[in-house]
This record gives C-alpha cells, sequence and structure tokens, in this order.
C-alpha cells in the first residue's frame, strides 16, 4: 500500500525534472537559420567600374577622381556633404538644452580633448581632402573623398597631418576602378584608431576586427559570417544608420541587434522577458577588448616631461604606450568586464564654455540618460574612459588647447610643451575666454559597448547578475533583482522563525522523552 | 468504550494529494531559496526553470484537491471551531509530558483536532493563496513596457518577491513543526503510517470530544 503512493508521488517530480530538460532549449533556431542563409550569399556587384572609360584616363590627383566620380554620380556628393561624416556635426536635441549643433568639430572629449585648431592632424580622418580650421573645404565638391570609404583594392591609404590628404604614390586609377561595397577595412583604418592608436577609445573596435575568430565576435567572424559593417550598420542616401553617444544625443538613426534578431529572439520566455530592460549587449559581450588591450585611464597632467629636452615614449608590459611626453601617462586594460547602466537612448553633452558646478567631482562629459523606471531605460553594458585633463580653474571651464603645430613657438603642446600658451592659443581659436590658470579635472566619458558579441557559450550567466555579493549589477540599486535584494526584516524574521520552531520541536521532544521516561519508572 | 478497528481515514486521492504536495513544496523551497540567493546548486537559471514547472504542477494539484474537498465535503473538516482548542493546547503544553490521553478522538467524520482544523483552515485560505497569488505575480507581472506587451504591469517586484519570500519562510516553519507534530499520535509512527497507507486503528465515528 505505501509502494504506489511514493512511487505516484515521485512520478511527479520525475515530471517536474522531464518537462525541464524537455523546455531547455533557448534560442529560435529559425530566424538563426534564415539570417544565415541570407547573408552566406554573395554579393552581386551592380557595375564593374573597372570598365568606365571615365576612371581609366589617368588621375594625377585625388580630386580629379571625385571629379570623375561626380560625372556620372552627378548628385551623390551633396548627400556626402550634408552626412555627418563631412560636417563632423549633427543637429542633435538635448534635454533642457534645446537643439545643438554637435559632433568631432566642437565636442570635447576626454582624449586628444578637441579637434578645433587641430584638424591638419585630427582631419586624417575627415572624409574630405584638406579641412582646415576656417572651412574653406566644406563647400567644395571636390574635396569629397570618394575613394576612402569603396576603395575595394586595399591600397588607399590617407597621409598623417595632411588634413585629410591621401598618401603620395597611390595608384589612383586602380583604387577608382576596384570600388565597390565598403568592407570592415574602409571603416576600421578610421573607427578602429580613434584617439590615436588601436583601440584606445571604443574598446569594442579595434584592428583585430579586421579578421577576427568567433570567440571574439560571432557576426564578423572572417570565417564564419563574415559580416561587414554596412550590413548592419545600413544607409540611404550616405546617411549611415547607427552612431556613438560620446557625440550623439537623441534616440534615432540607431543600428540595432532587434533589425535582424527581432525583440523576442529566444525560446525560452523568461530570456525575452529580460530583453524589456536588459539590452542584448548585457548578456552577449561578457567583456570587450578581448584581442587588445584599450585605454582606460588618460592623464594629461604628467604629460611634458623630456629627456635632454626631447619627449620620449614609455610602454606598458602589453607594449601599449604607458607614458608620452606629448599626451601624460595612460593607462591600458585587456579583456575587461564593462560596467553598467540604465540607457534611454538620450545622453546630454559638456559643451565647450560649460560652467563646471563641483571641480571635486568627476565630470561626466557624455551623461547617459535612464533609470529603472524610465520605461525606455535597459541596462547596457559602457566602458567608462576615465582622465585627467586641462581646465581653467578661474573662469571653471575645460580647456580646449592647441596641441598640433607644425613648428615651435606657435603655442601647439606638442612643440613647445609649455599648458599656458596652449590653453592661450587653443581658448582664442575656439572663441573662449581663458584666465592664464591651467589645472586638472577628473572626468568621465561613457561608451556604449556594442561589438565583440561572444558564441552564446560564452553568454553573461544568470547567476553573474543573479548573485547576493559582487554581481555584475552590483553598482546598480534601483530596483529588486531577484537573487540580489532581500527585505533584511523578511530575512531576519525569517530565520528566526525556522531557528525558533526546529528549537521548539526539539525541546518539546526532548521534555516528552524524559517525562515519558519518567512516567514509565512511575509505572 | 468502542473498541478500536482499523478504518481508511485517507482516501487514495487524499494521500497522493498530500504527499505529491509534500514533494512539490519540497522542492519549490530548496529551489525557491536558492532563486533567493540562500544558496548555489542547480544554478541561477535552472532552478528558476523548475521552479516554476514545479509551481505549475502545484496548480493543477490544487485545483484537483478544491474540486475533491467540495465533492467529498472533506471541507467541512477544516472549518475551525474554538470548542475544545484549549484542552488541546493544555494537551500539547502539559498533557503530553504526562501520557494524558488525547483530548480529543480521532474519527473518519472528524480526524483533524482543533488545533489542526485551525492551522490547515489558515493555510489553505490564507497562507497558501498569498504563495501562490504572489508566485503568480512574481511570474507574470511585465515591467512597465509602455503599453507594448499587454500582461501585468507591476512598477517594481519589491513588494511581490518579499511578500512571497516571507510566505516561504512561514511554510517551512509550518513544516518543520508539521513533522514533528506527526510523532505525536498512539506512536511515534502511527500517523505518518496512516497517511502512507491511509489505514489507522480507530475508536468510534462520530465528532465528539473524547470522554475523560
Amino acid at each position: 500500500m505505501k509502494k504506489p503512493i511514493i512511487i505516484v508521488a515521485s512520478l511527479c517530480l520525475s515530471g517536474v525534472v522531464l518537462m525541464g530538460t524537455l523546455s531547455g532549449k533557448d534560442v529560435d533556431q529559425g530566424t538563426l537559420e534564415k539570417l544565415k542563409a541570407k547573408y552566406a550569399a554573395k554579393h552581386l556587384p551592380s557595375a564593374d567600374h573597372a570598365a568606365f572609360d571615365a576612371l581609366k584616363k589617368k588621375f594625377t590627383s585625388p580630386r580629379q577622381v571625385t571629379e570623375a566620380c561626380i560625372s556620372c554620380h552627378n548628385k551623390r556628393h551633396l548627400e556626402v556633404m550634408s552626412s555627418n561624416h563631412w560636417n563632423w556635426e549633427r543637429e542633435e536635441y538635448v534635454e533642457g538644452r534645446g537643439v545643438v549643433y554637435l559632433g568631432k568639430k566642437n565636442a570635447i572629449n576626454n582624449f586628444c580633448i578637441s579637434a578645433g585648431g587641430n584638424e591638419k592632424s585630427c582631419a586624417k580622418c575627415h572624409i574630405g581632402f584638406g579641412l582646415d580650421a576656417k572651412g574653406k573645404e566644406y563647400s567644395d565638391p571636390k574635396s569629397v573623398d570618394c575613394l576612402v570609404c569603396p576603395d575595394n583594392s586595399d591600397t588607399y591609404a590617407k597621409a598623417p597631418d595632411e588634413a585629410g590628404a591621401p598618401a603620395a604614390a597611390l595608384d589612383l586609377n586602380a583604387i577608382a576602378q576596384s570600388v565597390g561595397r565598403p568592407k570592415r577595412a574602409n571603416c576600421g583604418v578610421c573607427h578602429f584608431f580613434g584617439g590615436g592608436g588601436n583601440n584606445v577609445k571604443h574598446g569594442d573596435l579595434e584592428k583585430a576586427l579586421f579578421e577576427p575568430g568567433r570567440e571574439l565576435d560571432v557576426h564578423m567572424a572572417s570565417p564564419g559570417a563574415n559580416l561587414q559593417c554596412v550590413d548592419c550598420h545600413t544607409s540611404e542616401k550616405h546617411n549611415i544608420s547607427g552612431k556613438l553617444y560620446s557625440l550623439s544625443s537623441m534616440n534615432q538613426n540607431r543600428s540595432t541587434c532587434d533589425q535582424c534578431h527581432t525583440a523576442a529572439p529566444h525560446a525560452d520566455g523568461v530570456l525575452n522577458e529580460h530583453t524589456l530592460k536588459v539590452a542584448c549587449q548585457t548578456c552577449h559581450i561578457p567583456s570587450y577588448a578581448r584581442a587588445n588591450a584599450t585605454k582606460m585611464f588618460w592623464d594629461w597632467s604628467t604629460a611634458g616631461k623630456l629627456r635632454n629636452g626631447k619627449p620620449y615614449i614609455e610602454e606598458d608590459s602589453m607594449g601599449n604606450h604607458a607614458y608620452m611626453s606629448i599626451k601624460g601617462s595612460f593607462t591600458w586594460e585587456k579583456d575587461v568586464k564593462p560596467d553598467y547602466i540604465w540607457f534611454n537612448g538620450t545622453a546630454s553633452h559638456y559643451l565647450g564654455g560649460d560652467k563646471i558646478e563641483d571641480p571635486s567631482k568627476p565630470l561626466a562629459l557624455n551623461p547617459l540618460y535612464g533609470s529603472y523606471a524610465d520605461e525606455d531605460s535597459k541596462i547596457i553594458p559602457v566602458k567608462i574612459h576615465r582622465a585627467s585633463q586641462p581646465y581653467d580653474p578661474v573662469n571653471k571651464i575645460l580647456i580646449k588647447p592647441q596641441l598640433f603645430g607644425d613648428k615651435k613657438g606657435e603655442g601647439a603642446y606638442w612643440k613647445d610643451f609649455n599648458w599656458q600658451t596652449a590653453a592661450k592659443v587653443g581658448m582664442k581659436t575656439a572663441g573662449l575666454p581663458f584666465s592664464g590658470k591651467v589645472d586638472f579635472l577628473k572626468t568621465e566619458m561613457y561608451w556604449p559597448v556594442n561589438h565583440m558579441v561572444a558564441p552564446k557559450e560564452e553568454s553573461v550567466k544568470c547567476q553573474e547578475c543573479h548573485a547576493r555579493e559582487g554581481g555584475r549589477l552590483a553598482g546598480l540599486n534601483d530596483f529588486y533583482l531577484p537573487g540580489r535584494n532581500y527585505s533584511a526584516p523578511v530575512e531576519a524574521g525569517g530565520k528566526w522563525l525556522l531557528i525558533l520552531s526546529l528549537l521548539g520541536v526539539l525541546a518539546h521532544g526532548a521534555g516528552r522523552l524524559i517525562s515519558g521516561r519518567k512516567n514509565g519508572e512511575n509505572k | 468504550m468502542k473498541k478500536e478497528k482499523e478504518v481508511l481515514i485517507y482516501s487514495g486521492f487524499e494521500r497522493f494529494w498530500h504527499w505529491a504536495q509534500a514533494g512539490l513544496m519540497l522542492f519549490l523551497a530548496f529551489s525557491g531559496f536558492e532563486i533567493h540567493g540562500a544558496y548555489s546548486f542547480l544554478g541561477f537559471g535552472e532552478a528558476v526553470r523548475y521552479h516554476n514547472i514545479a509551481a505549475y504542477l502545484l496548480i493543477v494539484l490544487i485545483a484537483f484537491a478544491i474540486f475533491w474537498h467540495f465533492t467529498t465535503g472533506e471541507w467541512r473538516q477544516y472549518v475551525p471551531t474554538t470548542q475544545h482548542i484549549r484542552a488541546q493546547l493544555e494537551y500539547y503544553v502539559f498533557g503530553i509530558f504526562r501520557n494524558a490521553p488525547h483530548p480529543t478522538k480521532k474519527t473518519v467524520l472528524c480526524k483533524l483536532n482543533p488545533l489542526q482544523k485551525l492551522t490547515y483552515f489558515g493555510l489553505k485560505v490564507f497562507l497558501i493563496p498569498a504563495t501562490l497569488v504572489s508566485g503568480l505575480l512574481y511570474l507574470f507581472y511585465r515591467h512597465p513596457a509602455g503599453g507594448g506587451i499587454e500582461t501585468l504591469t507591476i512598477t517594481s517586484l519589491n513588494t511581490v518577491a518579499i511578500v512571497h519570500t516571507a510566505c516561504a519562510f512561514a511554510l517551512a516553519a509550518f513544516v518543520i513543526v508539521h513533522l514533528y507534530l506527526t510523532t505525536t499520535g498512539k506512536t511515534v509512527t502511527s500517523n505518518l503510517k496512516a497517511m502512507l497507507t491511509g489505514f489507522e486503528d480507530l475508536e468510534g465515528s462520530g465528532c465528539e470530544p473524547a470522554g475523560k
């Protein structure tokens, strides 16, 4: 009689286990298979540029190439010239500020600080030839660089410190005839090296992504899907989707995971629910800078030390610059666990001339907005780049120094190593006041981490966040996270209830044992 | 005095319900306290998955049990009464140590003593529903999603989760005391045996207190 009941009860429990095992898959294979098929199809170019006569006549300058391009694509240059790649600014609505025009042109970051006045060096990554501070080039269609993006010969290169002009001795005809769909190399040559070296800025965009393995990036893996940047960053009339919040403020024209994977990509309902509050990147990018280190801290205050009157460079154990006389000291890190913040797609920015409220606290140059209570916010991974950078302690504003210069004595910091003159010249160019005093201010920049999506086996595990202590989300404390949060009174009350119950029954039982024996003796 | 005889006090379904519920609740407690962060065994994700499955099975079981209670009229056994409650309390506090007889008689029609009636009534009407409702809210609440998802919108999990946790502690305490009190039958194992086999040696059949 006992057995059947125990069997039924244990059948019931094994039912739990069985259902659990059978419902254990967590990827919707259908969508993935379709995506794989779509991106395995070979790209067929719609024209062979090598066959066009306009590209056969001998080019002696890059401007001639642009003219040849415009002779057929006779309106395309206008699209380029209205893009933010060209203008280095776009209109942004910033909460509390209204509409501002913001971009590389006028922004202040905590790397090389500001492009203004330093165009000759910075414009190596401008999609034009010869960008100068006066902005003359902005209006000349022949200055549009039609080769840097679609070059498929892998030979086009820009010259350093030549304001965007290409390197000398290029076979411009071969390059012009090779043009096609932009490849990772075309975008990466600028976007992987922003800030003056590989992986300085982003942490998730670097030269290892030219030919990454699957473990570094499942999408771009060259032995796998081999996606190019433009597969996700689609474009319409030279306006490319996707942008970074170092310069952007509005929740629009973003490139998202959803556009391919849908908003509910998991077979597991509990995982799909997470997508309401957790961005895909949070779980699927367990760490960034997995191949090469990224810069985490930049201390401008130590810059200017010279050896025998000459600037010098020191390297750390990984071979990265640890000190440069022209830039100061750096800290690099590899395979970094991101920080996590709430983000609703809007941001603000420190703009030139903004008063610094409290110089004793680190200044966020691009505060990203969001909170648990905000319906549009999700948890996203970010790289926080910290710096100590020059500011004017009297006017309480950040300094845009003149860094680049051709020769000594013009105030350029990289030639003269004098903050006062560099600040004076730089602030004059920017049209900002300068008191004559230079001090250093701690600043932070938030860089959302979007690339280096890991194979699903490497995704962040549940208990890395759902943990009492030291979880990845330990810094986000405005909500109840199962496994982490609890009510201290309920916890203490519950424990005491269990302890007292146990002690109570033990005491009662002991009492029965002792009294039972006594009664037995009495009988 | 009537003679004792072996009678069927717990029907087949009742025993199945009792033991299945016992198993599921123990499993729910085990996986639940892991989700709560008290320890790590299955891993958080697996603990959640199995906890949810066990919860669904328990809900099905409870649905059948409610049907059984009403169709058999067994629900009457759980209507609390103040009658003899003092006598029952005095028995557990004093009488039991003096080998005094049980103040209430256990019969087929009256198998629960007044304290049991009260406890089980509280369990069935308050504690288990509170656990269930807070658990269902925990499962089916949605973050504010701007009207994008047509389900329950709760702005914070805080209250739901804490109520569910408090219920779990109370249920765990119940299990401890309940297990101990099974040893207070005629013999240490007679209650357990009855719940397993369904049969127990009982005298009488009415619902009257035991005579002194």
